[in-house]
């Protein structure tokens, strides 16, 4: 019996979209073993076919020494060779109960017998420390409890190889303490666990071994058995050790005006975010998903109406509609390009013409204008087909990005474009269609705020980049700064949490700065 | 006038006006429960309403033909499965389809079978008596034994989770598609009951007799929250004030009958006005395929 | 709706709906036969002398077109809604508002009131009564998330009984069931077809589908309420307001479903009678659906359920004519149906905020 309980080598593409070539993952028996990366690395996915919820394309895999058909390995199958997951946003019925989410599947007959294994439940969670009323409802639950409720139920059905996808992205700071020390318990009595993670310092606390995936390959591994964790190392890993290479636009000048200003109270789990793009500044939002990015977005684009202050050039958008705030001079990248940024059931040439009353026209639109419009676009951003009656649901990710990218940044007079996962599933010649108007549009005279995820995104844009953390941000780094050969590692430790409190305040500041 | 509100025949006209109402309500919410949104209410009060008729008159048991009006419920209520699930047509569009077919439907088989254009001929029924009319009894048992069985089986338990999050049970290697079916099969079985109520209170079939029944039931179910034994009494509150209406019709006094029939789709109406959508959690999963 | 997405492939979707409708055809055909066999007639037999009567007697041809004008308009009603994301069931009441509206204007001109006064006064009334209606239900979806599928029906219920009270108590003459006539003015011309009930009104439905045709395909109108039926986030997103769209949608189509008063009223009846228009709303769905909320093929797919409709009484002498009426619900879940496998373009329905 060798002491690994998984041994896998992974592949996995989505249509236009490789996410694991070749990935490897060898978890000992026992430990709790962290798979880390950015995002879209291809770490859910890994863990996702583990557990049998997403299928491999190719690769091997052995699991407890035996050596697993990748074909017909399901959930079901994963389930029986005792491998639980507790998928990120929870997979419970949210008006079941946590018992009944228990039974599922194994009722063992037509009348409900609760009573037996409520009664398990409670003494497991109270043995493990995972304390849980087998009564409530999932829905009801905290999301800390709900997670608790899971992985006690994964405990209680068998697992002895326990994955956990992002655990701690919805839990408080007292409750990710009280998971991780479980975590280790479990370990201790012989679960194996498996946690993915961007945060580095839940890393060091609860980490045997360490894999790094990054674009689908793993590129480290770290264990305690050679060494202690070196957080810095994981994160260079992580971000990959390239050399930034620094923005082509000339910075603003210094007298610039600020073209966009935000300054929000506590709200839509943002807190007291306070910034502002000059004219002519490419300004960046780093930060793994979920940290008040769309949040963000949805308040400088007017999506949500809030008490949030946000001004473009000389008028103070607070009040305004989407609408206005279009007319006023914003061009807005939705992150969604699907639910956002496109009639998917609409062809190139209707989508590029958008809510754009200056090319179509107020009333009748304008065919001979619009078709026009629509070649010079197609030409410009090397759209294809290069037909622009395709329906735009038949397009490449790349390709319908580019349409949503085309219609925004060609608005007459744009004051602020707020692109916001601009290259987001694009393939490179995508991107570099994409940056580069981005970057026309600031060289325009344009406040441009890039959100992303993808700090080498960022690093190719941006004059300034923001960190955001749980909805404030904790750092900035300008200019010169960006140019330090250290300034991808210490960004990174800013978007993981890794870098200590009183060192994130000092790098912080925007903290303080008030913006009427 | 008030002697009459309360007296013990005016409750036992209550309880006749309110049992296909309620019936088509509680197995509503059961098939909605389970994430197939049930605009075909109608369609199943209807055909329940025909089949009813037509195998009361067949055997000369109106109990045989409670049967009938159950059997034809949860047929509807399968085609409804298959055409939203097996085939992926959009829910709402295939409810409306299925009511127009059994408005057609029913008048086509009225001819076919008995060359009448309206009614059928006179059955076998349970007339105005309350108390032996197993029907009757039929909702007041549905009413507290459907909770329990969604609280307490495994049938209810599934399709709950079929509802709420259905890829909670394919990953434990349960179809949601099979937790609907048996969710519509007794709900389309209980709406056809409720048509069976029409036809056989009043001995025999007519066209269109359903009324709109279905789409009022519907707005009950969404109203109490998706809880049939709540939209059971919901439609009670429907039936009281149509029995008070039909009184006040009795006695003569003050509405027109015109507008006295529009008792019970004003009160949904205004229901809907005052209280908005829903009362309660929708399942989540309800109307996606 | 991402299924369709999912099963998208780049083909010419103009030939796939073609497509999709000869099929949705074909097997109405064939569950029509089998109803007739159920009925103990030869399908053949039925079907053609369905077509030769129809089609050989003036008369009969002439009242197929009076149905057909009807099925027009709500036709074209059902797809402007349902084009901005929006299931108007209640059409068949928009119709009784409309032929309401209609024929009390129209009787309450001074008889002398030419044409080029009363026709379009009538027509607007119609509109206006309807949509006050759609107002109402465009008003009860976006601001109290009530399900216009089930307030349509309610208010389906309210204005037939309504329109019954307002005929018995004050409109309908010395026991009839008819309300005073409307002025010679306000009276479309018949167009001859044997006596039968086709009128101007099928111009006047003609030439709105038309302009529905320009003002969805050629217009920014038409861009936005398309927009919000098709992607509502999309479409706040680019600047449309979706909630002040919706509740013009639906006024747009119920007054749409008004102007077949035109056809019921000016045309034929002349005056409020009870009944006047019933059923004419639910075919609309299904000359919608079929015409896939194209407006010029809506005027085939109208042309169709007017022959199913008028058909079904020609050869009401061999089967009952209630066949057809069944077969036009069947023909609707079967187009249902079948729209699903079309790859782009496809008909929504909303299920969001769904009963």
């Amino acid at each position: 019996m060798s002491d690994l309980i998984v041994d896998a080598t992974l592949d996995k593409a989505y249509p236009g979209c490789v996410v694991l070539t070749a990935a490897t993952l060898a978890v000992r028996r026992g430990t709790v073993h962290a798979l880390c990366g950015e995002n879209g690395a291809g770490k859910s996915t890994m863990v996702k076919i583990l557990a049998g919820v997403t299928s491999a394309d190719a690769g091997t895999l052995s699991l407890d020494d035996k050596v697993i058909a990748l074909p017909s390995w399901d959930r079901i199958a994963a389930r029986a060779a005792a491998v639980g997951i507790v998928m990120q946003h929870g997979s419970s019925a949210e008006t079941l109960s946590v018992v009944e989410n228990a039974v599922l599947g194994t009722e063992g007959g037509e009348i409900l017998a609760l009573d037996a294994p409520a009664a398990a439940l409670k003494k497991l969670g109270e043995k493990i420390g995972l304390p849980v009323d087998p009564h409530a409802i999932a829905g009801e639950l905290t999301l800390g409890a709900a997670q608790r409720a899971e992985i006690l139920a994964a405990i209680h059905h068998g697992a002895t190889l326990l994955i956990l996808d992002e655990p701690t992205a919805v839990l408080t700071p007292i409750e990710v303490d009280g998971l991780l020390a479980t975590l280790r318990s479990l370990a201790a009595e012989g679960t194996t666990i498996i946690i993915v993670t961007h945060k580095l310092d839940e890393v060091r606390t609860v980490a045997d071994d360490v894999t790094v995936l990054r674009a689908g390959k793993t590129v480290a591994t770290f264990s305690t058995r050679d060494a202690p964790l070196d957080t810095k190392a994981i994160a260079r890993a992580m971000v990959g050790a390239d050399l930034p290479e620094p923005s082509t636009v000339p910075p603003p000048a210094a007298d610039a005006p600020a073209m966009l200003t935000v300054a929000t109270m506590h709200m839509k789990g943002l807190v007291k975010v306070n910034f502002s793009v000059r004219a002519g500044e490419i300004a960046g939002i780093a930060g793994v998903d979920g940290n008040g990015q769309s949040e963000l977005a949805r308040i400088i684009s007017g999506l949500d109406r809030t008490d949030a202050v946000v001004t473009m050039g000389d008028t103070n958008a607070s009040l305004l509609s989407p609408a206005r705030r279009l007319r006023v001079g914003l061009a807005h990248i939705h992150e969604d390009r699907h639910h956002g940024g496109l009639l998917l059931d609409s062809s190139i040439a209707d989508n590029l013409v958008l809510g754009r009353p200056d090319i179509t026209g107020r009333f009748r639109i304008d065919r001979t204008r619009v078709a026009a419009f629509a070649k010079e676009q197609v030409d410009k951003l090397d759209i294809r087909p290069r037909d622009p009656s395709v329906i735009a649901a038949t397009l490449s990710g790349g390709n319908q990005q580019k349409i949503v990218v085309a219609r925004e940044l060609s608005r007459p007079r744009i004051k602020v474009v707020l692109a916001v996962q601009p290259s987001r599933g694009v393939d490179l010649g995508a991107v570099a269609k994409i940056h580069e108007r981005l970057r026309d549009a600031a060289r325009a005279g344009a406040a441009v705020l890039v959100i992303s995820a993808d700090l080498d995104e960022l690093f190719a844009l941006c004059h300034t980049i923001h960190v955001m953390l749980r909805g404030a941000i904790v750092g900035t780094r300008s200019g010169g700064e960006l140019r330090a050969p250290d300034a991808r590692e210490g960004l990174g430790a800013l978007m993981t949490g890794a870098s200590t409190r009183a060192s994130a305040a000092k790098l912080d500041p925007s903290s303080g700065e008030a913006i009427a | 006038m008030i002697s009459a509100i309360l007296s013990l025949a005016f409750f036992a006209q209550v309880l006749r006006i309110a049992v296909p109402y309620a019936l088509a309500a509680m197995g509503g919410s059961i098939t909605e429960r389970s994430g197939v949104i049930d605009l075909a209410i109608e369609s199943k009060l209807l055909f329940g309403a025909f089949f009813a008729a037509a195998v009361a008159h067949a055997t000369g048991s109106a109990y045989a033909g409670i049967g009938g009006g159950m059997l034809a419920g949860a047929v509807v209520a399968a085609i409804q499965i298959w055409c939203c699930l097996r085939l992926g047509a959009n829910q709402v569009l295939v409810g409306v389809a299925l009511n127009l077919v059994a408005l057609g439907g029913t008048r086509f088989l009225l001819q076919l079978i008995y060359h009448e254009g309206a009614n059928s001929p006179p059955v076998a029924g349970f007339g105005n008596a309350v108390g032996t009319n197993p029907l009757v009894w039929l909702a007041i048992a549905c009413a507290i034994a459907l909770p329990v069985a969604i609280k307490r089986t495994r049938w209810g338990l599934r399709l709950r989770a079929a509802g709420d999050r259905p890829d909670a049970l394919v990953s434990v290697g349960v179809s949601p598609t099979r937790a609907r079916l048996a969710a519509a099969l007794v709900g389309g079985a209980i709406a056809g009951a409720g048509g069976a109520q029409l036809s056989l209170s009043v001995g025999g079939f007519v066209a269109d007799m359903s009324g709109g029944r279905g789409y009022i039931a519907l707005a009950m179910v969404i109203l109490s929250g998706w809880r049939p034994l709540y939209a059971a009494l919901a439609c009670a509150g429907i039936a009281v004030a149509d029995a008070i209406n039909i009184q006040l019709q009795v006695a003569s006094i003050g509405i027109p009958h015109e507008l006295a029939q529009l008792v019970a789709p004003a009160l949904t109406l205004l229901v809907l006005i005052i209280g908005g959508g829903a009362h309660g959690r929708s399942p989540s999963a309800l109307g996606k395929q | 709706m991402i299924v369709t997405f999912v099963r998208a492939r780049a083909v010419e979707s103009r030939r796939t709906a073609a497509l999709a409708v000869v099929v949705s055809l074909l097997i109405s055909i064939a569950i029509g036969s089998v109803l007739m066999l159920a009925a103990g007639k030869s399908p053949a037999y039925v079907w053609s002398e369905m077509a030769l009567r129809t089609f050989g007697d003036p008369y009969l041809l002439g009242q197929m077109l009076y149905k057909t004008t009807g099925l027009i308009f709500t036709g074209l009603a059902v797809s402007l809604a349902l084009d901005a994301g929006l299931f108007n069931i209640g059409v068949e009441g928009q119709v009784t508002a409309g032929v309401v509206g209609a024929s009390l204007v129209g009787a309450a001109l001074p008889p002398s009131t030419p044409p080029i006064v009363a026709v379009p006064l009538c027509l607007l009334a119609a509109a206006a009564f309807a949509g006050c209606v759609g107002y109402a239900t465009g008003v009860l979806r976006v601001y109290r998330g009530a399900h216009e599928v089930i307030t349509g029906f309610m208010l389906n219920a309210i204005i037939a009984g309504v329109a019954l009270w307002l005929g018995n108590e004050f409109l309908f003459q010395n026991g009839s069931t008819r309300g005073p006539a409307i002025v010679p003015g306000a009276r479309l011309p018949q167009l001859g077809f044997g006596g039968s009930a086709v009128n101007a009104s099928l111009f006047l439905a003609i030439l709105v589908a038309v302009a529905m045709w320009w003002i969805r395909s050629q217009t920014t109108w038409g861009r936005t309420w398309r927009a919000i039926g098709s992607e509502p986030t999309t479409a706040r997103t680019v600047g449309i307001d979706v909630q002040h769209t919706q509740i013009l949608a639906m006024v747009g189509s119920a007054a749409l479903a008004g102007l077949s008063a035109s056809n019921f009223v000016l045309g034929h009846k002349h005056a409020f009678e009870e009944g006047l228009g019933r059923g004419v709303g639910f075919l609309g769905i299904a000359a919608a659906l079929l015409g896939r909320l194209n407006p010029l093929a809506i005027i085939a797919g109208a042309l169709l359920f007017g022959f199913l409709s008028s058909g079904g009484l020609a050869v009401a002498d061999i089967v009952p004519k209630e066949l057809t009426e069944m077969l036009q619900g069947v023909v609707v879940l079967v187009v249902a149906v079948i729209m699903v496998w079309l790859p782009t373009r496809g008909v929504r329905v909303p299920t969001k905020g769904a009963p």
